[in-house]
């Protein structure tokens, strides 16, 4: 994954590159100028200004004289805080233990959710699992459509409604389905929905106890798609539909483009959610297991 | 909408407000907080260092006019600057120029979901309430669905879609307009493909589309939520395709919606509608000035005033009150008038374009509470006879019960409903005697 994401990241890199590059060159000493320009670095990453605040904080109040006089520490110190911050409850997707295992997609209008589970389902497929897909966007049109020409590309099974019926109904057909088949795994599409939607939020709520019925202990993995491209809202997202319905991990979409995500950071930091997996490309296999070290190495460069 | 960045500024002029004489420290303390604000809301950095000099320029040289407290002058400063950052008004105008010799070729361009398929049903559906005939183009073909998506959408809304030649988006496009010109249409709107504005492929595609059918309008289509990359894929749009608007989308959300004035900033190209729901009718004309009132806790009256005119119509209007003073105001008049007020849009919703509803749903528990309560309050309704309805006086205690029990509430709730009711017979009387639009706006200043 290092060198997808590094070459996802370029752009990010130099960015941080330059940014480091000329704050290092010629400084004697952290002053407020720098401390001011590396602020405007993490903010342009998507960071966000309390994120970007607490690590200089942590910059001004950890490192001693001696480590302040020598901003060429600054690189190492902020790779170390961001790890910190990224690794906390870091847990890789495992798709193992129950079976049929049911894996859940929530997220906000247009992150990618229909084409992160086509990723996934080739991923699976291709591990030798069978792989049923659940279309429980009934609302969307021409969502199920969707779904379906994923099902025929990957070669599972499309689990469908009509447009427009109850979401909760079709999830319901589809573990039954997945269970009398034994099938492996269940990947349930929803529809984007805003967060601050209550009633959508409350179908989410249904949805999530339709499945524990038809199959105790699931959904196992309940995956938030996140657009790269977005940027504080990301974390009032995260954590309402983390109410809601209780996020397990983060999919981070679109990271082949300048947008850095940054706000992961924030919603790892601040909500204990981790990212688990990269979005990054358009092509069918364009789907990465995410690891925090090569996140931050790909931010940071060697 | 923007609730936050909205109650945060409010905060912190209240502060300000509250004294005589403004000091160079003072300005610097706010304008802290507005920074803190405005980076929280996503707005580019750059953009909010240019917005934060103006002011400050503006605000420390400026003379204390004698109308206005020194804090009161800081807001108006803010506010204007805020709104000179967004752009002029549009909307007393046309938003988009329809062109003289017909049909009118609008593209649609930007990231994947943004929003584009959608904001293309809601501008068709907008033209066709205003009698006009609209054809879409659907230039798509690689996103799987993609060209489902906008016949079904067209279909619901009674627009036909161009699909042919498949997998060749250039020539959907040619086709579309040669067709929409021998059919006399009045406006074709072209769904590009989505994809990350680093795409030169697509790129390419775009400008191939502009170059064969000379659109009069280019817009792009970007989500309110986006973060600073907005500036980025904002200029990358306008220097290779040359926009000539801006579609900002999903602002139903919580979204602070900053991208609006780092896109603004970045392009100068006119914002022109705003995205407000999945609906093809949650499409509003982009108004700077209350969007800038908004962002400063003002709230937005007057968007509120316009939806309420589209649901109730001026004779409609008239003929109900004349109704009321003669056979009074019943529970079948207050039944009517709170679904009708539904049709305005969600609670929270409306009540967001009240003036400080920032603050006041800071207060609300739970979202969405109060379109549970007016679902309980029509429940109510509806467990009454017809007799009751137009004689509420006939209401006694064993009839409460009846009713608490019919609609799945309580005695109490009931009391409360019919205390509340009487409460506006009174304001209905005040209100019948002044009619109209100065009847309507009586009425929010009573609220």
């Amino acid at each position: 994954m290092l060198r997808r994401i590094k070459g996802a990241l370029s752009k990010t890199r130099q960015r941080w590159r330059q940014g480091l590059g000329s704050l290092i060159h010629g400084k004697k000493a952290i002053d407020a100028d720098l401390l001011e320009h590396l602020e405007e670095i993490l903010l342009s990453a998507d960071l966000g200004v309390h994120t970007a605040q607490r690590l200089l904080s942590g910059l001004r109040d950890r490192l001693d004289r001696h480590e302040r006089a020598d901003p060429s520490r600054l690189n190492a110190f902020l790779k170390t805080e961001l790890l910190t911050f990224l690794k906390k409850n870091e847990s890789p997707l495992e798709v193992s233990g129950p079976v049929p295992f049911v894996v859940m997609m929530v997220g906000v209008n247009g992150v990618g959710k229909t084409t992160t589970i086509g990723k996934l389902a080739l991923k699976f497929s291709k591990e030798g699992r069978s792989v049923i897909l659940v279309a429980g966007d009934t609302f969307r049109a021409a969502a199920i459509e969707q779904l379906d020409i994923w099902g025929q590309r990957v070669g599972c099974p499309v689990i469908k409604h009509q447009s427009g019926s109850d979401p909760s109904a079709v999830i319901f057909d589809g573990l039954s389905a997945a269970k009398a088949r034994g099938t492996e795994v269940v990947i349930v599409d929803t529809a984007g929905r805003m967060h601050t939607k209550f009633n959508l939020m409350e179908e989410l709520k249904k949805m999530k106890r339709v499945m524990d019925k038809a199959l105790p202990g699931s959904p196992h993995e309940t995956l938030l798609v996140l657009d790269a491209t977005t940027g504080q809202n990301a974390v009032s997202q995260a954590k309402q539909f983390h109410e809601a319905i209780g996020v397990t991990g983060v999919v981070l979409t679109k990271l082949d483009g300048t947008a850095r995500g940054g706000v992961v950071v924030a919603i790892a930091e601040e909500l204990g959610i981790p990212v688990k997996l990269v979005g990054v490309g358009e092509g069918l296999e364009d789907i990465e297991v995410f690891s925090a070290e090569d996140f931050v190495e790909g931010l940071f460069g060697d | 909408m923007l609730d936050r960045l909205s109650s945060k500024l409010e905060n912190i002029f209240k502060k300000l407000r509250g004294r005589g004489v403004l000091s160079e420290n003072d300005i610097d303390a706010a304008l802290k907080e507005v920074r803190l604000a405005l980076l929280e809301a996503d707005v580019h950095f750059k953009v909010v260092k240019d917005f934060l000099a103006a002011v400050r320029q503006k605000a420390v040289g400026q003379e204390v006019r004698e109308s206005l407290t020194p804090g009161q002058q800081v807001v108006k400063i803010v506010w204007e600057e805020l709104r000179r950052l967004m752009g002029e008004d549009l909307s007393g105008g046309k938003p988009l120029h329809l062109s003289a010799n017909p049909p009118t070729v609008v593209m649609l361009v930007g990231l994947q979901g943004s929003g584009k398929t959608t904001t293309a049903a809601k501008l068709a559906h907008r033209f066709k309430q205003e009698g006009r005939r609209v054809l879409f183009a659907a230039a798509d073909p690689r996103r799987p669905a993609a060209v489902d998506q906008l016949v079904a959408l067209g279909r619901q809304i009674g627009v036909e879609t161009q699909t042919l030649p498949a997998d060749d988006a250039v020539g959907v496009c040619r086709e579309a307009v040669a067709r929409a010109r021998d059919r006399h249409d009045d406006l074709v709107i072209l769904d590009t493909a989505g994809r990350l504005h680093v795409d030169e492929p697509l790129m390419a595609e775009l400008k191939r589309i502009k170059a064969e059918v000379s659109p009069h309008e280019v817009l792009l289509v970007a989500d309110a939520m986006t973060g600073q990359d907005a500036v980025q894929m904002a200029e990358r749009f306008h220097r290779e395709i040359g926009l000539t608007g801006i579609v900002l989308t999903k602002l139903d959300g919580d979204a602070r919606g900053g991208a609006v004035l780092s896109v603004r900033a970045v392009t100068g190209v006119p914002v022109k509608f705003i995205g407000v729901g999945e609906k093809p009718e949650a499409l509003e004309p982009f108004h700077p000035d209350r969007m800038a009132s908004r962002i400063l806790g003002m709230g937005d009256v007057l968007s509120l005033i316009e939806r309420a005119e589209e649901v109730f119509s001026k004779e409609q209007a008239e003929a109900t009150a004349q109704k009321w003073q003669t056979a009074g105001f019943s529970f079948e008049d207050f039944r009517d008038q709170l679904r009708k007020m539904r049709k305005m849009g969600s609670m929270e919703s409306l009540i967001g374009m009240l003036p400080g509803a920032g603050r006041l749903m800071q207060n609300v528990p739970a979202r969405g509470l109060p379109d549970q309560e007016l679902t309980r309050i029509e429940a109510i309704i509806n467990s009454m006879t017809g007799q009751e309805r137009t004689r509420p006086d006939l209401i006694d205690g064993s009839r409460r019960k009846r009713i608490a029990r019919g609609s799945g509430t309580t005695v109490q709730e009931v009391n409360r409903l019919l205390k509340q009711f009487l409460q506006i017979r009174k304001l209905m009387k005040t209100l019948s005697r002044s009619q109209g639009r100065s009847g309507l706006a009586n009425l929010l200043k009573s609220l």
